[in-house]
């Protein structure tokens, strides 16, 4: 029998500081799939939000130290596409000027991997054997769908979740408008954007609202929430884990409302 | 045209409150993308065809003085003339030379972005020479005082209303009691208007889609055949191209073309392609007298060499506003200068500085849908970031973003401490938010918080629960 594949987490910042279920469910998928799951202590952030405010140094000096920790496994798994699409597409471009960080970084990013797509593209999962009773929406998230090809992957299994119908929004992949700093920087435009995308996601009917990115999911549950829907939203993670009895939706009380 | 883009968050707030402007926008959003998903699953090679396009784009900005020159000496082969302007003073000032000399008095022409970024109907009214738009977008732009919002229909942010009225107030000439019951009824007006002045022109001034270097011709496309009119009646044709429209050859403008029309606006072909060579020969039944193309440089040539090289291969087909939901959010007025979306806010900083333009390459959430629509395949949200590192460096950020940045990195950059600052923020928040799960108001969290709830945290961090769950293991 081959040994499992040992498989690094890269936790996300959003998900260590704010949903660290979204982490444990990642664990408890990974290791359904037969690998071998460890959590490199010496991680903090992807360096996006230095990136793309046009700080390199920032975003060299952090992604330095991720393929320092992240060395040494046979594959890195992220439950987000925008944080897997930094370390697999552009951490690399950030050492053009140093070929044998280059080089770690090319490895590095080779290796690395959004959560569910991981999941059935590299180890055949088509069964998450899971349930759950509702009537779901997926958001795709932009880097996942355009940058990592995460599109039919959620879909898939989603449709395998006992008790689960799934119900596609006129335009699942049009921007929720998170985007990083830009919610802060240009908060009306944000706004509006995401108001245009719970009006989709109101019109399927759904009462749960899926998506792959705690970014796009704290903006999405913000905006519902303050609309005052009932629609519950959450990291698809928690549902292909099974876990949506153990904390309440994102946004919401203990109670559920 | 004016510039506005340094009051850019000014512009979007007054944007997001205009209902008209929000009902012309809501109105098109849909349309585009629709008409382009149809054509390109019409053409199964038009993902191979969008590599042709770069590829042809690439080889020619890599050898542009080697192509310009062939091009300037088959366009003089053919009895053109060629002016060569580094500025847009040059250029308006060639432009205004041509016109005087011939006597002009009124000049008809045909949509041109070009034209805009130079601003040449300003320049030729200021010396008494009337400047005609035949576009009908760019007609209505005209008579309103307006600039255009998009850069293939430009007036698409006004309603039917509103071409109604500024009808009736222009066209005062005519019975008061007619009807406006469809779009046709505006066109048939605009179209008898705009004859007389086709054939009273004495110059007519259109851009160029394309220059092809091995005929020293210049392309056009339109909808409406107004350019076509506009070059071919008057008796002197002048063709505003900047050096970046330059192609090698005739198959390569046709490569090209088919891109063009499909991105554009859905179309397998404009309804007019028209290919300009030379002034009219002793035995051709029409054309202009004289040809003129003032090839202008106003910025492009610093580009080249530098990261934003790429951004010289755009043909304005404007699919990467059309699928923008930034743009179709807050309009293009917005950006406040000629070019709007995703490629204005990579051209603009370039070419009127970022000092002025360094909100547009930030306005972007880089969801990514411009460049995956791209017909020659530009990164554009790669060289908005090139933009954001620029104004980095140049300590053009905002000064709390840099503060906020900075004290992050520095913590972000060492785990140990980063650990403990988080766990305490996640507490905190969680056990404020632990209630009703959200926040509506926060200190410092404004910008969310206007239009949105902050869910709270879980309340630990992940890895302080990890942590525990491993000392209970060992
Ligand atoms: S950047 Fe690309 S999509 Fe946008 S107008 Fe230019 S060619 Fe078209």
């Amino acid at each position: 029998m081959t040994p499992p594949p040992r498989v690094a987490l890269f936790v996300t910042c959003l998900v260590d500081l704010h949903r660290p279920s979204v982490g444990f469910a990642a664990i408890r998928l990974l290791e359904a799939a037969g690998c071998q799951v460890d959590v490199p202590r010496a991680q903090t952030c992807c360096g996006q939000p230095a990136y793309n405010s046009g700080d390199r140094a920032t975003a060299r000096d952090l992604a330095r130290g991720i393929i320092d920790a992240f060395a040494g496994y046979d594959y890195i798994v992220v439950p987000s596409g925008s944080c897997g699409g930094m370390l697999r597409d552009h951490v690399p471009g950030l050492f053009e000027d140093d070929p044998e960080l280059r080089r770690r970084a090319d490895v590095m990013a080779a290796k690395t991997y959004e959560l569910v797509s991981f999941l059935t593209d590299m180890r055949g999962m088509t069964d998450p054997q899971a349930a759950y009773a509702g009537t779901v929406t997926y958001h795709d998230s932009c880097a996942g769908l355009r940058e990592l090809g995460v599109r039919d992957q959620p879909r898939a299994l989603l449709g395998k979740v006992a008790g689960l119908t799934l119900t596609e929004m006129a335009e699942p992949e049009v921007c929720c408008g998170f985007g990083g700093t830009f919610c802060v920087k240009y908060p009306d435009i944000s706004t509006r954007m995401v108001a245009d995308k719970t009006r989709d996601i109101a019109a399927t009917g759904a009462d749960t609202l899926l998506a792959g990115d705690m970014g796009c999911l704290l903006n999405m549950a913000g905006r519902l929430a303050r609309e005052g829907s009932n629609i519950q939203v959450r990291h698809v993670a928690e549902v292909l884990a099974g876990m949506t009895q153990e904390l309440p939706a994102i946004g919401r009380a203990r109670d559920g409302r | 045209m004016q510039i506005t883009s340094p009051a850019f968050k000014s512009n979007v707030a007054e944007a997001l409150a205009d209902p008209h402007l929000q009902k012309a926008l809501h109105f098109t959003r849909p349309r585009f993308p629709e008409r382009r998903a149809a054509a390109v699953a019409a053409l199964p090679e038009f993902e191979t065809l969008r590599d042709i396009g770069r590829d042809i784009k690439n080889h020619t900005l890599a050898n542009l003085d080697f192509y310009l020159e062939i091009w300037a000496d088959n366009v003089e082969k053919s009895g053109g003339q060629v002016h060569w302007c580094a500025t847009a003073d040059d250029a308006r000032a060639a432009v205004l030379a041509i016109c005087q000399r011939v006597g002009a008095k009124t000049v008809t022409k045909g949509k041109s972005m070009i034209s805009e970024e130079l601003g040449i109907n300003e320049h030729l009214e200021k010396h008494g020479i009337e400047p005609v738009e035949t576009d009908l977008g760019e007609y209505i732009l005209q008579i309103r005082g307006e600039g255009p919002s998009h850069i293939i229909a430009p007036a698409f942010h006004l309603n039917r209303e509103d071409w109604e009225e500024s009808f009736r107030k222009t066209h005062t000439d005519l019975p008061a009691d007619r009807v406006f019951g469809e779009r046709r009824d505006i066109m048939v007006e605009a179209r008898t208007i705009l004859r007389e002045k086709f054939i009273a022109a004495d110059v007519g001034i259109t851009g160029a889609n394309f220059l092809i270097a091995e005929t020293g011709s210049s392309v056009i496309v339109t909808n409406e055949g107004n350019g076509d009119l506009t070059q071919t009646l008057p008796k002197v044709h002048i063709a505003l191209a900047s050096i970046e429209k330059l192609v090698p050859t005739l198959e390569d403008a046709t490569s090209l073309l088919r891109l063009l029309a499909r991105s554009a606006t859905g179309q397998d072909f404009s309804v007019y392609t028209t290919f300009s060579t030379g002034a009219r020969r002793p035995d051709d039944l029409d054309g202009p007298e004289e040809y003129h193309v003032v090839v202008i440089d106003n910025g492009r040539s610093a580009m080249i060499g530098t990261e934003f090289q790429d951004m010289l291969r755009c043909i304005r087909c404007a699919a990467c506003m059309n699928h923008c939901p930034v743009y179709f959010t807050v309009g293009g007025h917005s950006y406040g200068w000629v070019y709007p979306g995703p490629m204005g806010s990579v051209l603009t900083p370039s070419l009127i500085g970022v000092e002025k333009a360094g909100h547009l390459p930030n306005a972007s959430t880089f969801c990514g849908k411009c460049e995956s629509v791209c017909p020659v395949k530009i990164p554009l949200p790669k060289l908005m970031r090139h933009w954001r590192e620029r104004e980095f460096e140049r300590h053009l950020t905002p000064g709390a973003m840099r503060n906020n940045l900075a004290i992050w990195g520095w913590f972000a950059r060492r785990p140990q401490l980063y650990r403990a600052a988080t766990r305490v923020a996640a507490w905190g928040l969680g056990l404020l938010g632990r209630k009703r799960g959200r926040f509506s108001w926060l200190p410092f969290a404004g910008g969310w918080t206007d239009g949105r709830d902050l869910p709270a945290p879980e309340g630990d961090t992940f890895f302080a629960r990890y942590a525990r769950q491993q000392r209970h293991k060992s």
